[in-house]
Order: C-alpha cells, then structure tokens, then sequence
C-alpha cells in the first residue's frame, strides 16, 4: 500500500481510538507491511500533522498515540464548552504520587519515610482516581502492599512512558539550589 | 463547590502574613514546616541554626495547638528529633583531624538528608502539577460509539458465563488438588481485586481469574464478584465468537 494511505487510516484510527494507539495496533490492520514500514510511516505522519498549525494536535502518551485539542486554545474551548477546569489533584496527592511514580513498587511505610508524614488518605484518593494500583505484596513481615502507577497516571499527566519523567537527579539538583 | 475551585489553586502558596499565619494545606507534615522556614529565613541548609530553628518549630505547634488543630504523631516526633539535635550540638565535640570526619558525626545531617530528599520529590509533585494543568487544557472526544463492538465481537450473555463458570470448575475438579482452606477472601475484596487488575491490563481473560483459586468457594466468590461488577456496569464481557475465551474489560466511562 502507498505510504501516504498508510498515512492517512493511521490518522484516522488515532481519531477514532478511545485509548492511545499503539504502533503495534497498526499491526492488525496492515498485516503486510513490516513493522518498520509502519513505525516509520507513523513518525513522519506524526510530525507532518503536528507541522501544520491546525487545532489538533497528535501526542505520544502511555505508550501510543492520541489525538487532542491544543493546550493554547484551551479558553476559547472552554467558553464554547462552557465548563471549569477539572478538580485537580491536591498537593499532598501530587506529592504522595511522586514517590510512587519515582520509587516504585513502593508501600505505605516507605511512603511514609520520604514524605515524613502519613500518607494514607492521599493514596486513597489516588486509588480511587486510578492513579496508583496494587502491584503486589512485599516479601517481608506483615506483606505490606506495594504500589505502582498506572497507565491513567501516564494518560493523566500525558507522558509517553515512565522513562518520560524528568530523572530525580535532576530535581535534587533544583532542591540543593534552593536550600 | 465553585467556591473550592476558586479557592484550590492559590492555597496552596505558603502564605506569607506576619509570622503567625497556619495554612495546613501549605505545612503539609513538619518537614513542609521546616523547610519553610529554612527558606524564609535564607538559612544555609548545611548549616542550620538548630536552636533558632527548634525554637520557631516549636512556636508553630503552640500556635496549632491554640487553634485546635489535632496534630498528628510526626509533629511530635519531629519536635523531639530537634530538641535531641539540639542537645547534641550542645555537647562538646573533640576536634578530629580529618574534616572529614567531622562532617559526618555533624548530628543535623541526618535531618538534612531527609529534607533534601522531601524538597526534591516535592519539586517531583510540582512537576506533576504542571504537566497537569497542561492535560487539562487540552480535549480528546471520541465518537462515542467508535469502538462499539466491532463485528466479530459479541457480546457475553448471562449463559455464555455460566457455561464458561461451569468449564472452568469442571476443570478444576479434574486435576482435584487438595482443597486447602486459604484465607477466606469475600466478594467485597475479590470486586477491589479485580478492579485492580484491570488498571494494570486493558483486558484479562475470564480464566486467568481463576488461575490462582485453590478452592471451590474461592471460584465462586470470583465468580460472584465478576457478576456484581457486571451488574454495576464497571466491566464489559466479550468473546471474538461464541464458545472462545471470554475476555473481560474496564467499561469506559460516559464523559
């Protein structure tokens, strides 16, 4: 098949995918063409739509493709959509989620240990917002529970995937410049 | 509600008044405090004035107090940590040769180190925090319908399960390990667990719930708690064609 109608169903089905697409769903759809084929088709469609100054935008996040307004025309769609910003998450949730999202699987106590308080109603919130799910137990005493991040954390926060984090390096460095 | 909204992004700010001012949303935990402090006061971090710091500490918890503010236990034990620091310092240190060494028996810095390590996950958080706003600003709005069973994917009856149930009990009477009593797991724990799993996998197969039961009871509470989901319109049961795996998946919600 031409690339550019390659091109042109890929950016269709990102648009009508619920989820982000992923290059290997594509896959099903072109079983004749290799993956490289595919995952090269899909960047430069990628940047070719991104290129043009449109109002849509097509974004890396949890591990596949989707297609969004762009962040700049945010106050024009809410007067059309009429409607508020979403409730966003507390400071002590985004806290709480950082040392998830950074120390991983990580449970309560050790929470607990970097935050130097106690943690357990911002977890709970964050369980409830699908945040953060059970990974499993740890192999000690008591089995405590762990906690990992989820795909709606990446989606939430529009990374790509967990390597997207800027490293931890990089935000002791900012604390040691501003203690 | 609107009022909330108003109020939930500057709350968040330290508020600078005259010196007596107790947001808890800003000193989050006694580290929060501290560090507030270290800041207001340009202290050299590696270098903490610990009486001074105590000192102040403590004013902040009379002052929660006075407020009837319940504390929690880690005010408490953070007040202990530096009152013990402070104590420490006070005794008189033999001078070592290697500088060195000093440093390390320095009693404070076990407590920079943690304050440290909380500024950097709460720069983590403001990360976050701005990542959010972004998301925020910005819309996906799929055709509701698009990804409505495509045609070779059927819907699950209330039979096809029971049949499927049935295979899967079947099976596991044929292999009949001892039927140890576990732990007794309910319907409540086994809806949460399976809720669960299905944030960490965008679908499971219907007998992969089943993979780990060691008894019967054990099914059926698994069982039982498949349906209530069912029943709550949280999941979505399908199958490629009738008679193959049923695979069940989060049921996306109506924005």
């Amino acid at each position: 098949m031409e690339t550019t109608e390659i091109q042109a169903v890929m950016e269709a089905i990102i648009y009508v995918a619920e989820e982000p697409v992923k290059p290997e769903q594509f896959r099903e759809v072109f079983p004749d063409e290799t993956m490289e084929t595919l995952e090269q088709a899909l960047k430069a469609m990628v940047e070719a739509f991104n290129a043009r100054p449109g109002g849509m935008a097509i974004r890396e996040v949890a591990g596949g493709f989707r297609m969004t307004t762009r962040p700049e025309h945010h106050e024009q769609i809410r007067t059309y959509l009429k409607t508020r910003p979403n409730a966003k998450l507390s400071m002590a949730a985004l806290e709480t989620l950082a040392v998830v999202a950074y120390k991983q699987p990580v449970t309560l106590a050790e929470i607990l240990a970097i935050r130097g308080k106690k943690s357990s109603s911002a977890l709970h919130t964050l369980l409830e917002k699908n945040m953060v799910a059970i990974v499993g137990r740890k192999q000690v005493v008591g089995r405590p529970i762990l906690y990992g991040t989820s795909k709606e954390f990446l989606i939430h926060f529009g990374l790509k995937s967990l390597k997207d984090l800027p490293t931890l390096e990089e935000f002791a460095q900012l604390a040691n410049e501003q203690l | 509600m609107d009022n909330d909204q108003d109020l939930s992004p500057d709350t968040r700010e330290p508020f600078e008044g005259n010196g007596v001012t107790v947001r808890l949303e800003a000193f989050e935990g006694p580290l929060d405090l501290l560090l507030h402090l270290i800041k207001r006061e340009e202290i050299d971090i590696w270098n903490i004035p610990i009486a001074r710091i105590t000192e102040q500490y403590l004013e902040y918890i009379q002052i929660m107090k006075d407020l009837n503010i319940n504390l929690a236990a880690e005010w408490l034990m953070m007040a202990s940590t530096l009152i013990y620091i402070k104590s420490r310092m006070l005794v008189p240190q033999e001078k070592k040769e290697d500088p060195e060494d000093e440093d390390i028996e320095d009693p404070r810095h076990e407590l920079v180190y943690q304050l440290l390590e909380h500024q950097k996950f709460k720069n983590a958080a403001e990360m976050l925090h701005t990542r959010e706003e972004v998301e925020n600003a910005v819309w996906n709005k799929p055709p509701a319908d698009a990804l409505e069973d495509a045609n070779e994917i059927v819907d699950v009856s209330l039979f096809d399960l029971l049949r499927a149930f049935s295979e899967v009990v079947r099976r596991f009477e044929e292999q009949q390990v001892m039927e140890v009593d576990h732990e007794e797991v309910t319907v409540e724990q086994m809806i949460l667990d399976i809720r669960n799993r299905l944030l960490l996998h965008d679908t499971i197969l219907f007998s992969s719930l089943f993979a780990e039961s060691r008894s019967k009871r054990h099914m059926i509470v698994t069982f039982l708690a498949l349906l209530e989901l069912v029943r709550m319109h949280e999941v979505r049961l399908r199958q490629k064609k009738t008679f193959e795996e049923i695979q069940i998946s989060k049921k996306k919600e109506t924005a």
